[in-house]
């Protein structure tokens, strides 16, 4: 009994502590420097628990429009439908940036090198064998095996998806408005849920190709392609690949809000697979929840948090960016 | 007030009467209401969802081949044949081996044997369908893969239900882990299907002379006959809304296809897979509206079984 009182206690003074609690859902890519954040933040600043739930960018938005959650993030912007059905205006911070590899299991020895040409043709069924002459062409060094290639994509609907086929649709005629969030790929490719079902089928299957998130490919160690950007160079994916894509674009961010594609980037040294992931508020919001939101919104963009997001591979914001979305954070009313 | 109380309560005498019985009797009709209140609830939260995309495609969209959600058209068909396929592959494979198995617990089987098997066979259906899933991705398929699928294609291959090249994903591995899953279902009542008849049959049976083989196709596999075929409605059942060992298994393509190796993609996987991206109405309304279809076949099944079920019990207790 004496335990019981104790329990309440504690639990008591925990909840009086944190008087305002700020939840988000969404985007479960950005899930974990979601969790790390809040988790460095609340070291310092303890006057609100922040909560997050990966519970996928499409259901985030939709229950911020309905008011269930305080914030959400999302690695597609908003479509116009929906920000006509919300209350307010909505605030789009880029709070980091993702890159989506193309991750391969081919006996073959050396970096791979695709183009945004060949990648198209591999993920339309076009090219089936490993040693098509179209492959072979970037890669006159390599021995390219005589194996059927099998093409892994993600079947649940995802921002990696929109990511990926967006590039497609930008390097590729063919593309041109099939991409999405979840796309019809062609008969005879393989669907699997999630980073980690796609990495499953990679591994299992010898001449299986795919696309899953930088961080999942660096995190369990599977190889990944070099791409073709725009500049004609071969870029390996990285930290510093992926913030460079976003360089330069200051002006066109300041212009659209924010919400702008940094896919096939013009950068020298740019990975050409890139995006923001956003973190989505209202520019209207009640006076307690909205401090904190504010606070914390402005805190990400430091960097101090850019360089912790860039410890668990998501790469940092260009600052010039962060400059101009601080601006944009402190114009928020609070009322 | 107390004169209603007292003929829920079927008692005349008032003294009878306590608050605390008064106050149960509350509790378990509200119980009792609230699963109901939860079906209705159920049935209407899909309905209105699925209105939209009736309205749109009206009963066309369950036999509309095309999904594509980009261009915001949906057609049911290939989840639905998808289901169907599956399913079927997992009852042929599950029946015989199910009912043998039910035969050799109730009839051959010593006691020693027969009681730690009949455990071992109902603690399978206890087993997570995602363990399935993990066991079926990292087991199941390589070994389609590698053993089932060159022997089909190099014997069978002038068929067109087992063309395509072997990725060891697909609908066939889908049913083959649905059958694992269902075996247990089946066996477990056709063995209380079997353990219901009664030991006199078997002996009369016995007394005219008739071999064992012939006592079990008589007394047990045609008296139980309909036990049988309510336990095979149960297996389908579940087989039909597994949800998560398909999924990982199916290789999640909505495209109707004949080869039983390639790709495919079912009622249930499909709103698992895309229900939380789902951002256009449309869309939504047409995993509400699958979700429907599913629920009243479900529904439908599971009556059937019952129905069959009551039918072989009152047919032994005259």
């Amino acid at each position: 009994m004496r335990f019981l009182i104790n329990l309440l206690f504690v639990v008591g003074s925990y909840t009086a502590h944190a008087a305002v609690s700020i939840n988000g859902s969404g985007s479960t890519f950005a899930e974990p420097v979601y969790t790390r954040w809040f988790s460095d933040y609340q070291k310092v600043h303890n006057s609100a628990q922040f909560n997050y739930q990966g519970v996928g960018s499409g259901a985030g938005i939709k229950q911020l429009l309905e008011g269930t959650v305080d914030f959400a993030g999302t690695d597609d912007p908003m479509k116009a439908e929906d920000a006509a059905k919300a209350k307010e205006a909505v605030l789009h911070v880029p709070i980091a940036i993702g890159a989506v590899v193309v991750s391969y299991n081919a006996p073959i020895e050396g970096a791979l090198k695709l183009n945004g040409e060949t990648i198209a043709k591999i993920f339309n069924g076009t090219i089936t064998k490993w040693n098509s002459p179209e492959i072979a062409k970037t890669n006159p060094k390599l021995k390219l095996p005589d194996l059927a290639i099998v093409v892994a994509t993600r079947s649940d609907g995802s921002g990696t998806t929109a990511v990926f086929s967006e590039y497609l649709s930008k390097v590729s005629p063919d593309w041109v408005g099939k991409n999405g969030k979840t796309v019809k790929w062609f008969t005879g490719s393989l669907g699997a849920k999630g980073n980690a079902g796609v990495a499953g089928l990679i591994k299992q299957n010898p001449g299986t190709i795919g696309y899953v998130e930088l961080v999942y490919a660096k995190e369990n160690n599977l190889p990944f392609a070099l791409v073709e950007n725009k500049k004609g160079e071969y870029i390996e994916a990285s930290n510093k690949s992926a913030s460079t894509a976003a360089e330069g674009t200051k002006n066109e961010a300041v212009k659209n809000n924010f919400k702008i594609s940094i896919t096939d980037s013009t950068q020298k040294g740019a990975y050409p697979i890139t995006s923001f992931t956003w973190m989505l508020v209202f520019a209207k919001m009640p006076k307690e929840k909205g401090t904190e939101i504010v606070n914390f919104a402005k805190w990400a963009m430091g960097d101090e948090a850019q360089k912790t997001a860039s410890s668990i591979n998501y790469s940092p914001v260009p600052k010039e960016i962060r400059t101009e979305a601080l601006k944009a954070i402190s114009k928020i009313t609070l009322q | 007030m107390k004169v209603v109380l007292k003929s829920i309560l079927n008692s005349y005498n008032e003294s009878d009467v306590r608050f605390s019985d008064i106050a149960f009797v509350i509790f378990l009709r509200l119980s009792s209401l609230a699963v109901i209140s939860i079906f209705i609830s159920l049935i209407y939260y899909l309905w209105s969802g699925s209105l939209p995309i009736l309205n749109r495609f009206g009963w066309h969209f369950f036999f509309e081949q095309e999904w594509d959600p980009n261009a915001d058209h949906y057609g049911a068909l290939p989840f639905i044949y998808g289901t169907v396929l599956t399913s079927a592959i997992a009852l042929v494979l599950a029946t015989p081996i199910s009912i043998s198995a039910a035969l050799f617990l109730t009839e051959l089987a010593p006691r020693k044997i027969a009681k730690p098997f009949g455990f071992l066979i109902e603690m399978l259906a206890a087993i997570p369908s995602v363990v399935y899933g993990l066991w079926g991705i990292f087991f199941l398929a390589p070994f389609v893969r590698d053993h089932i699928q060159p022997f089909f294609s190099k014997y069978f291959g002038f068929l067109p239900f087992f063309k395509g090249p072997p990725f060891g994903i697909g609908i066939f591995t889908a049913g083959l882990i649905l059958s694992v899953m269902i075996i247990p279902t089946i066996t477990s009542v056709c063995r209380e299907v079997f353990l219901s008849i009664p030991t006199s049959l078997k002996e009369g049976v016995l007394a005219l002379g008739t071999t064992r083989w012939e006592m079990i196709k008589t007394a047990i596999l045609e008296a139980g006959f309909s036990g049988i075929l309510a336990a095979i409605a149960l297996g389908l059942g579940r087989a039909m809304g597994e949800t998560m060992a398909v999924t990982m298994l199916i290789g999640n393509r909505p495209d109707i296809t004949f080869s039983i190796f390639s790709p495919g993609s079912t009622m249930a996987s499909i709103i698992a897979n895309e229900s939380p991206e789902a951002t256009s109405t449309l869309h939504l309304s047409a995993l509400s509206a699958i979700g429907l279809a599913l629920f009243f076949v479900s529904l439908s099944v599971s009556a059937i079984s019952r129905m069959i079920t009551k039918m072989t019990k009152s047919k032994f207790s005259k």
